[in-house]
C-alpha cells in the first residue's frame, strides 16, 4: 500500500484537541505522523489539502443498506460507496433486512459483503428480537461475537417494556448499546406526518410528538432501572431533548442521535404531498428544529446519524399516505450539517467533527474517531466551503429519494481514507465555486 | 390554455376570493339551464371528461355527470371496482392510460388525501377534485357557499358553524377556507376527539357544546357522522352523539334567531340531525343539491377556458350581452 501525505490542510481532531494547519502522513494503514511539515517518503501519494479540513473519518451509526432482500434499492456495496462519497469511513447497518439480521450467520454475511465492497467499513447492528417481532430476544452474544456493534429493532419500536428492559440488562454482558426507535404505536398508528396545523390542512393523519416522547422517557427510565446503555435513534422533538437532558443530568446511561433532516427541514417541506419529505419520525416544527440544533451544540444529543433509507422510485411515486417512510442521507449529511449548523453559527467545525466522528466511535466502541499516531487511518478530508447543487442522479446510492434535490449546500468530502487506502476522491474541486469561509 | 382558475381545481385553500366569487357568479346563469325542459347547452361539446371514482359516491358522481351532460361533454365513468385499479395498477398508471386516450378533464374522487394533486402534477388534462381523503371537497364547499349566498346575499360577517366530525371531513376544510375567504366568521363544534388538535390555528371559533354553537350561529352546516368513527373509538356511540351533539328541533327552538340548516349528505337522521330539522322550514339541504349541479357546470366551464362574461351567452338563453357570441341551444 502506498503511503499518503495529506498536505497542508487544517487538521481538526477533537479527540486530541487538535486544530492546526499541517500534514498527516499515512503509512501501512495507520497514521504514521501528524502535524507540522512532514517530508513524505519517495513513493508517497501527496494530496493537496489546502483550504480543506482533515479530520477523523465520519461514522454513521444508523443507515439502511437493504441487503439482503432489497438489492434493487441498495446493496452493501452501493451503500458503502455512497457512504465514502459522503465522507463516511464507517457506517452501521440496521438489521431490518429480509431476512432480518438476527443471528451470527447474517452478521457474518454483512461483514463479508462489506470487505468485498472495499469502500467504507460496514458494522452490522443485530436485531433485539428474533425476526424483529418484538417477542423473543435474539442471540446478542453470538452476534457480537460475529461482529455486531449494537442491537436494534429499528424500523419498529420495541413495544414491550419488558422486552426493552431485558434487552438493556442482557446487553450489559457484551458492552453494546441497545438502540430504540422511539414510537408509541397506538398513538402513531396510521400517521403520515407530524401532527399539527400542516397535517390538519392537508387532511393527513398526524403523528404527535408524544408518540416519540412517551417512548423516550420509558427507555430512559428503563436505562435507569437496568444500568444498560440505551441509545435513542433519530430524535425529532423539543420534548425528547428535554427528557434526554433530564436523564443525563441524573447520570443515566442514555445517548441520542439526530438526523440531518431533523435539524434542517420542517413539516412545511411536505408542501403539496411530497413523498420525499416523508419519513418516520416525521419532519416537525421550527421550534423542534431549534431545540435539536441547540442540543447537538450542547451535547444533549451526542451524535449525528443519517437514517439513510433508500426506496425505489415507484414506491415513492404514490399517494402520500401509502408511500414508504425514509430518505437517503449518506451523500448529503455533511453538507446539510455544514449549511444548517455551522454556517448559521450553531456549531463550530470542531464540534461537528466530534458529533460525526469522535462521539460515534467512542459510544459504539468502534475503531476510528481519532487521528492519533498509530491509529487506523480512517480519515475524512472535506472542503467546508465547497458549494454544490444536490442532483440525485449523480449520487452513488441507488436511492434517489432526497428532499434536498435542487438545493444549494456548502461542504463536501474531497477525499475519504479507510484503513490507509483512498476509497473516494471528489473530482472538479479546483473548479468549485467558493462560498464565504467560516471558522 | 390557462383558465381564470388555473389548470385544476384541487381545493379552495389555494383559490383567491376573486376566483371563488367568479365561480359563484358563473354558476348563477347555469342554474336556469336545469330548470328548462331541454337541459342542455353546447358549451363543452366535443370535450371528453372522465369521472374517476376510487371511492363509492352516488350524489357527487351523479351531480358531476349531470353537469357534464348539460354542457354537452362526452363522459366516461370509471369506478375502482371492475377496473384495472383492483388489479394493482397504480394511480399514476391509470391516469396516464386515460390521458393516452386523449381526454380533456378528469374528475377524481379518491380515498387518499393529496390524490387529486398527485394526478394534476402528472397529467396535462384539467383535474377536478371531487373529494380526496380527508383533505378537500372543493365543489361541495362551493355549492355550500352558493347556497349561503342565495340566502344571505353576501357572506361578509355572517356566522356559520360547521358541526361534527371536522377531523375526517374534507367538506369541513373546503368550507372553512371558502367561508373565510368570503369574509364569513367560521366556527366549528363537535367532540374534541373529532376536531383536529390544531383547530384553533385555522382561525375559527371552537364550541364544545352544540347549544353554544346554536346560540352564536346564523347557519349550521351539519356534517355526516361516519359510522366507522364509533368502531375506531373516536366516540362511544351514535346514541350519545345524538344526545350531546345532535341538532334537534328542541335545541333550535331556544336559538335567538332562525338558523339556516345545511347538510352535505347523506344524512344519518336521528344521529347528527333530527328529521324535523332536516325537513323543517329553515332547511336548505335540497337547495344545496340543486346548486351542486350549477356550481359544477361553472367549474367545468371555467376550467375549459370559458369566459365568465360569456357564461350568460353560453347557456344560450337569448338574452345575450352585447358583443357576446350567440351560442345556440342544443337540440
Amino acid at each position: 500500500m502506498r503511503a499518503i501525505l495529506l498536505s497542508g490542510g487544517r487538521i481538526l481532531d477533537p479527540s486530541q484537541g487538535l486544530d492546526e494547519s499541517g500534514d498527516v502522513l499515512v503509512s501501512g494503514g495507520v497514521i504514521e505522523a501528524i502535524g507540522g511539515r512532514i517530508e513524505p517518503p519517495d513513493d508517497a501519494e501527496v494530496i493537496d489539502c489546502a483550504e480543506c479540513i482533515v479530520s477523523p473519518g465520519f461514522i454513521d451509526v444508523h443507515c439502511h443498506l437493504r441487503e439482503p432482500g432489497r438489492e434493487d434499492v441498495e446493496t452493501i456495496a452501493s451503500g458503502a460507496r455512497a457512504a465514502a462519497a459522503g465522507g463516511f469511513t464507517a457506517v452501521c447497518a440496521m438489521p431490518n433486512t429480509d431476512p432480518v439480521t438476527d443471528n451470527q450467520a447474517a452478521v457474518g454475511f454483512i461483514i463479508r459483503q462489506a470487505i468485498r465492497a472495499g469502500a467504507a467499513r460496514v458494522h452490522p447492528i443485530g436485531a433485539i428480537s428474533v425476526g424483529q417481532r418484538g417477542e423473543r430476544l435474539a442471540e446478542f452474544g453470538e452476534m457480537v461475537g460475529a461482529g455486531a456493534v449494537a442491537m436494534s429493532d429499528d424500523g419498529r419500536p420495541v413495544v414491550s417494556a419488558q422486552l426493552m428492559r431485558t434487552a438493556l440488562e442482557y446487553a450489559r454482558t457484551f458492552g453494546v448499546p441497545v438502540i430504540d426507535h422511539c414510537e408509541e404505536p397506538t398513538l402513531s398508528h396510521g400517521g403520515a406526518m407530524n401532527e399539527g396545523i400542516v397535517s390538519a390542512r392537508l387532511g393527513l393523519k398526524g403523528i404527535p410528538a408524544e408518540a416519540e416522547e412517551i417512548m423516550v422517557i420509558r427507555d430512559i427510565l428503563l436505562a435507569r432501572r437496568t444500568g444498560g446503555h440505551v441509545h435513542l435513534a433519530h430524535m425529532s422533538t423539543r420534548g425528547s431533548v428535554e427528557l434526554i437532558r433530564w436523564g443525563k443530568e441524573r447520570g443515566i446511561n442514555v445517548t441520542a442521535e439526530v438526523c440531518p433532516h431533523h435539524i434542517s427541514l420542517t413539516e412545511d417541506r411536505v408542501g403539496a404531498y411530497d413523498t420525499n419529505a416523508k419519513m418516520n419520525p416525521p419532519l416537525r416544527t421550527q421550534s423542534d428544529v431549534d431545540a435539536l440544533r441547540e442540543a447537538v451544540a450542547d451535547g444533549t444529543i451526542d451524535l449525528i446519524a443519517t437514517d439513510h433509507a433508500p426506496h425505489h422510485y415507484d414506491e415513492k411515486e404514490r399517494e402520500f399516505a401509502d408511500a414508504p417512510n425514509g430518505i437517503i442521507g449518506l451523500e448529503t449529511a455533511l453538507a446539510v450539517c455544514v449549511t444548517n449548523l455551522v454556517n448559521i453559527g450553531t456549531l463550530d467545525f470542531g464540534t461537528l467533527v466530534e458529533r460525526m466522528s469522535c462521539s460515534p466511535a467512542r459510544l459504539f466502541h468502534l475503531p476510528g474517531g481519532t487521528l492519533r499516531r498509530g491509529a487506523e487511518a480512517d480519515i475524512t478530508v472535506f472542503d467546508p466551503t465547497y458549494s454544490w447543487i444536490v442532483d440525485p442522479a449523480k449520487m452513488l446510492s441507488k436511492g434517489r429519494n432526497t428532499p434536498y434535490a435542487g438545493m444549494t449546500l456548502s461542504g463536501r468530502a474531497t477525499c475519504t481514507v479507510v484503513g490507509g487506502r483512498i476509497v473516494h476522491r471528489h473530482e472538479n474541486q479546483a473548479t468549485a465555486p467558493k462560498a464565504p469561509a467560516r471558522t | 390554455m390557462t383558465s381564470a382558475l388555473g389548470k385544476d381545481l384541487l381545493g379552495l385553500e389555494p383559490l383567491s376570493s376573486e376566483q371563488i366569487l367568479l365561480i359563484l357568479d358563473t354558476a348563477e346563469p347555469f342554474k336556469e339551464i336545469s330548470e328548462r325542459a331541454i337541459k342542455k347547452v353546447p358549451a363543452l361539446r366535443g370535450s371528453t371528461i372522465v369521472n374517476l371514482f376510487f371511492e363509492s359516491s352516488t350524489r357527487t358522481r351523479i351531480s358531476f355527470e349531470f353537469a357534464e351532460k348539460r354542457l354537452s361533454a362526452d363522459t366516461v365513468n370509471v369506478s375502482a371496482s371492475g377496473s384495472s385499479v383492483l388489479k394493482g395498477e397504480t394511480l399514476v398508471d391509470t391516469a396516464r392510460n386515460l390521458e393516452a386516450m386523449r381526454i380533456d378533464m378528469v374528475v377524481i374522487r379518491h380515498g387518499a388525501s393529496g390524490a387529486a394533486q398527485f394526478l394534476a402534477e402528472r397529467i396535462e388534462s384539467n383535474v377536478i377534485n371531487a373529494g380526496d381523503g380527508t383533505h378537500e371537497h372543493p365543489t361541495q364547499g362551493l355549492l355550500d357557499l352558493l347556497t349561503l349566498r342565495d340566502h344571505f346575499g353576501s357572506l361578509e360577517g355572517r356566522r356559520v358553524c360547521i358541526c361534527g366530525d371536522v377531523l375526517h371531513s374534507r367538506v369541513a376544510r373546503s368550507n372553512i377556507w371558502g367561508l373565510q375567504k368570503l369574509g364569513a366568521e367560521v366556527a366549528v363544534c363537535g367532540p374534541r376527539s373529532l376536531l383536529p388538535n390544531a383547530i384553533e390555528e385555522f382561525g375559527v371559533h371552537v364550541f364544545d357544546r352544540i347549544e353554544e354553537a346554536i346560540e352564536w350561529a346564523e347557519a349550521l352546516n351539519i356534517l355526516r357522522l361516519q359510522l366507522e368513527r364509533m368502531t375506531a373509538g373516536y366516540i362511544p356511540s351514535s346514541r350519545e352523539y345524538n344526545r350531546v351533539f345532535g341538532v334537534s328541533r328542541e335545541r333550535l327552538d331556544r336559538a335567538p334567531r332562525d338558523i339556516l340548516i345545511m347538510h352535505p349528505g347523506p344524512m344519518n337522521r336521528g344521529v347528527e340531525i333530527d328529521s324535523d330539522v332536516a325537513d323543517g322550514p329553515h332547511s336548505v339541504i335540497l337547495d344545496q343539491v340543486t346548486n351542486g349541479v350549477a356550481v359544477r357546470m361553472a367549474v367545468l366551464y371555467l376550467l375549459a377556458g370559458g369566459k365568465p362574461e360569456l357564461a350568460e351567452a353560453a347557456k344560450g338563453s337569448g338574452q345575450r350581452k352585447s358583443g357576446a357570441p350567440d351560442i345556440p341551444e342544443a337540440a
